[in-house]
């Protein structure tokens, strides 16, 4: 249960975040979300990972699908991801993640040492 | 609270962030870039978005609407000119500001700032080439004369104010692509930045001269070579004003030195530098037909200036209504105005005229600081010592002291030689036309609104550099074409090599009065044209230079003169015309002297397939292949034992030149090869050329490249030359000597026919979109049209048509703040 609030609430944060903030506003959210809802490092590690993921690939998907792909096919050449939008979408997906889940990890650590011992 | 893990935690996110923050090598920085609410997914618009809306501009004076029909063509409507230039600048900015930005660090000297030096130094060089050459400073000295002038300078307020409103409001996600590829962000637009794009073209127009090539070729070869590699006159031209053409005494005759002969034209010194130059075949095709030869009865104007071939396109398409005018047309982004169009009245278009207005002065300094220079018989101190700042992605910056002396600023001297690796023990000032000071803008302005042939002259007096070929057309039935610019009345050879700089015996003396410019109103043979070709026959007063390509400008003259009720469509047919004049006068003569007996099965057959071709460079031929290969090794053959004896910069024979010398004479004495006893043949050479090209051909029809099209690839380019932004290996025929002229990564910028009926009738097309962003579905909207020769009706919008369903969006603006 923690675990999904704390992912949702990182998802929720990380994108209010991206209106207002540079795109390292994500990793202030993962941290702020993991030393506000206590869980063992691993598991917040995990939130904000997951959290970034599904965030980052749904908004660039919705957004790719709408282009028909037009943008995403061009930069996947010049990354080289051998035109792949597919691909590009995931790599954006797991940036985001490792951000958030390394944030998110850090986080934790700043918890009272019996919450982490839970 | 765990201290360790969390320092080591804290350590290793941060770090991840800096590195996705950063640029390493070519390799954006990813997190910024690929942020789906700051990166590039925000320029991935959606294929169905709205351009709809509502906007408060701080700028505007009163309120105006810009209606975008299905092309995402703007039609604008305000109620002054001067927001009329406003709305410009904002739709360039809205949908062109990388571009426009990008060209003026180009003009500046500014890339190696966002690109870094390039490989071996060459963005640098370039950068230091353009400061150098006194970009910067004719920008600035273009900028006084605009703003001296209250029209334009209140226009140049109101475009800059413009692009600084849509850049000063523009969301994060709303930066062009290639801030984000390269990692940087716009600076605010400035009257200067506008300055230096029209000094931009004027150096894409006016920035190329041959002289150190012809100075190296004068200490190599005879005077009598000389006159058979670089001749004054090309015999087959057509020129601009027709043959026979009485010319009034010239108002001013510039006398040669008294040491013209001994320091200059049989002085042997060579040099090493190596140019800069623009692309070569900048030139565009212009005509305009009477109403006597057309269907209509009224005259029809048509223009396709050759430029690069860019992506993002170099011309902004847009209908403009003022109170004070109706226009239909191009502009640059990064100017006001439109460049090439027409008006409820008139139409009018451009070509290069390619008049050499850039020279070189040795100077002689006394000493490596280069503080005084031997002037006049005394030691003169440099007028000025500007130094450079260039600031060098990835790199310290890099500092550059320019001397400037009476001709101009010093351009090559022993701390920088060009693209040349050798270092120079000499030094060269530049003058060069562009850098003195003029308006050209105030001509286009005027064109806007001129109503008849009066206005079109005076809107004319404003240009200076670079000369073009103003073609005009009116509603009225006037036709016209006026050579424009201001051209140095130079002596007999003038500036052809490097002069000597020691004295001002050398230096212009002055200027041709602007009446005594090629021009032609109304002629009896019912048409006016130009194709860059020589302007006037050798009975004009006046030395010209000799680089002017002949072949376009004869085919267009001898079809307009067959051609009768012609209609818009007659005059599609004649922009992509793809046959090859000069492939028609080599043919015959490389056909009388092949020796064919000399041929296996494979040549053989490839010389049958060259005799059955009819002379058109259609995309699917083959017969352009061949003969470009076999005019290629024929001049190897020809020239290759001459030339290469000298590793000094120097510059082949232009084609049109050995074909006329081989048409003239079949001993041209280059045939033969210094290198062997023999005295070789005209029939030897055409035939070794042809054996040379067999296996070229068998190569290149290993790799799919025999048919014309594939062969010469030509390419709608991105700016950054990055394939995966470009549109590649476009299926058009044509090529340099067709007038359908388009190359590589060069051709016509855009087509246009203006059929001035009382409603006009216009049609156009260019090689790009109407957006400049690659990830539009209107980044690329006209290139495959622009490649198979169709045209868009140009459609002239009336304020009754506000509900045409061609109307897709509407921008409402007010005055305001956003």
């Amino acid at each position: 249960m923690k675990f999904l609030i704390s992912t949702l609430l990182i998802v929720l944060l990380s994108f209010l975040s991206g209106l207002y903030l540079p795109w390292w506003g994500v990793a202030l959210a993962a941290f702020l979300v993991s030393v506000l809802v206590p869980q063992r490092p691993g598991l917040s590690f995990l939130s904000g990972f997951l959290a970034l993921f599904i965030l980052w690939a749904l908004l660039a998907w919705g957004m790719d699908a709408s282009n028909n792909s037009i943008l995403s096919a061009k930069i996947a050449q010049i990354l080289p991801l051998g035109g792949s939008s597919f691909l590009l979408i995931l790599i954006t997906a797991i940036v985001g993640a490792l951000v958030g889940g390394g944030a998110a990890l850090t986080g934790s650590y700043l918890q009272k040492k019996r919450v982490v011992e839970e | 609270m765990r201290i360790i893990p969390f320092l080591l935690s804290l350590l290793s996110t941060a770090a991840l962030i800096f590195f996705l923050d950063n640029q390493w090598g070519q390799l954006p920085p990813l997190g910024k870039f690929l942020s789906p609410q700051h990166g590039i997914w925000q320029n991935a618009e959606p294929v169905d978005k709205s351009y709809t809306d509502d906007l408060s501009l701080p700028g505007l004076k009163e309120r105006a609407s810009v209606y975008f029909d299905e092309y995402l063509v703007p039609h604008v409507y305000a109620n002054s000119e001067v927001d009329a230039c406003y709305i410009q600048g904002y739709l360039h900015a809205k949908f062109r500001l990388w571009q426009m930005e990008f060209q003026t660090f180009a003009a500046a000297g500014r890339l190696s700032e966002v690109l870094g030096p390039g490989e071996d130094d060459r963005i640098l060089r370039y950068d230091r080439s353009m400061r150098r050459l006194g970009m910067v400073d004719a920008a600035e000295k273009a900028l006084a004369k605009i703003e001296e002038d209250s029209t334009t300078k209140k226009d140049c307020d109101a475009y800059t104010e413009g692009v600084n409103d849509y850049i000063r409001h523009m969301k994060a996600g709303e930066l062009p692509l290639e801030y984000k590829l390269l990692n940087y962000r716009p600076e605010p637009w400035s009257n200067l930045k506008i300055a230096l794009f029209i000094k931009y073209m004027a150096f894409d127009l006016a920035g190329a001269d041959n002289d150190f090539e012809m100075t190296n070729a004068k200490s190599i070869f005879s005077r009598e070579d000389l006159a058979k590699l670089y001749p004054a006159v090309i015999d087959s031209a057509d020129p601009i004003i027709p043959k026979g053409t009485h010319f009034l005494p010239p108002h001013f005759q510039p006398k040669p030195p008294a040491t013209a002969d001994s320091l200059y034209f049989n002085n042997r010194d060579t040099l090493t530098a190596r140019e800069m130059k623009p692309e070569k075949s900048n030139g565009s095709n212009n005509w305009a037909v009477s109403g006597k030869k057309t269907l209509s009865g009224r005259p029809i104007l048509c223009n396709d200036p050759h430029l690069s071939t860019n992506l993002p396109a170099i011309w902004y398409q847009m209908q403009i209504r003022t109170p004070g005018y109706n226009v239909y047309g191009v502009s640059f982004p990064g100017a006001p105005y439109i460049v090439i169009g027409f008006n409820d009245s008139c139409a009018w278009g451009v070509t290069n005229a390619g008049r050499d207005v850039r020279d070189y002065y040795a100077i002689k300094f006394k000493d490596n600081t280069r503080q005084e220079y031997w002037f006049n018989n005394a030691w003169r101190t440099t007028e000025r010592r500007r130094i450079d700042t260039f600031r060098i992605k990835g790199r310290p910056d890099v500092y550059d002291t320019v001397a400037y002396t009476v001709f101009g600023p010093v351009m090559y001297d022993p701390s920088f030689n060009g693209f040349a690796n050798a270092t120079s023990d000499h030094s060269y000032a530049v003058h060069w036309k562009a850098a003195d000071s003029s308006n050209e803008l105030a001509t286009f302005g005027r064109l806007q609104s001129a109503t008849s042939y009066d206005d079109y002259k005076s809107a004319l007096s404003h240009f200076k550099c670079p000369g073009q070929n103003f073609v005009f057309a009116s509603k009225s039935g006037v036709t016209a074409i006026w050579q424009q610019g201001e051209f140095p009345a130079k002596w007999k050879g003038q500036g052809l090599y490097v002069m000597p700089g020691e004295d001002s015996s050398y230096m212009w003396q002055g200027n041709i009065d602007s009446t005594e410019n090629p021009n032609m109103i109304d002629p009896d043979r019912g048409f006016v044209s130009s194709a860059n070709q020589v302007p006037v026959d050798t009975s004009y007063s006046y030395f010209l230079g000799s680089d002017f390509p002949p072949y376009r400008g004869l085919l267009i003259n001898r079809k307009l003169a067959q051609m009768n009720s012609i209609t818009p469509a007659d005059m599609m047919k004649l922009q992509t015309e793809n046959y090859d004049v000069f492939a028609e006068m080599a043919k015959p003569l490389l056909l009388r002297n092949i020796q064919e007996s000399k041929l296996d099965e494979t040549g053989k057959g490839y010389l049958n397939q060259f005799k059955l071709w009819q002379l058109r460079n259609d995309p699917g031929e083959q017969g352009p292949v061949i003969f470009k290969y076999w005019w290629t090794h024929l001049q190897e053959e020809i020239f290759d034992d001459e030339f290469a004896k000298s590793s000094l910069p120097l510059m082949r024979p232009f084609e049109s030149t050995l074909l006329e010398a081989l048409l003239k004479d079949t001993a041209y004495s280059f045939i033969d090869n210094v290198n062997t006893p023999e005295k070789e043949t005209l029939q030897q050479v055409v035939t070794t050329a042809f054996l040379r090209s067999v296996p070229d051909l068998i190569n290149a029809g290993k790799y799919d490249k025999l048919a014309w099209g594939k062969f010469k690839d030509t390419w709608a380019r991105h700016l950054l030359r990055l394939p995966a932004l470009s549109r590649m290996h476009l299926p058009i025929g044509g090529g340099t000597h067709c007038i359908n002229a388009a190359k590589q990564f060069h051709g016509p910028s855009w087509r246009m026919i203006v059929q001035l009926t009382d409603r006009t009738e216009a049609y156009g097309v260019y090689p790009g979109g109407q957006s400049g962003n690659p990830g539009s579905p209107f980044y690329d909207t006209f290139v495959d049209s622009w490649a198979a020769g169709k045209y868009y009706p140009l459609w002239v919008m009336d304020m009754g048509e506000i509900r045409d369903k061609r109307i897709k969006w509407t921008m409402h603006l007010k005055p305001g703040n956003q």
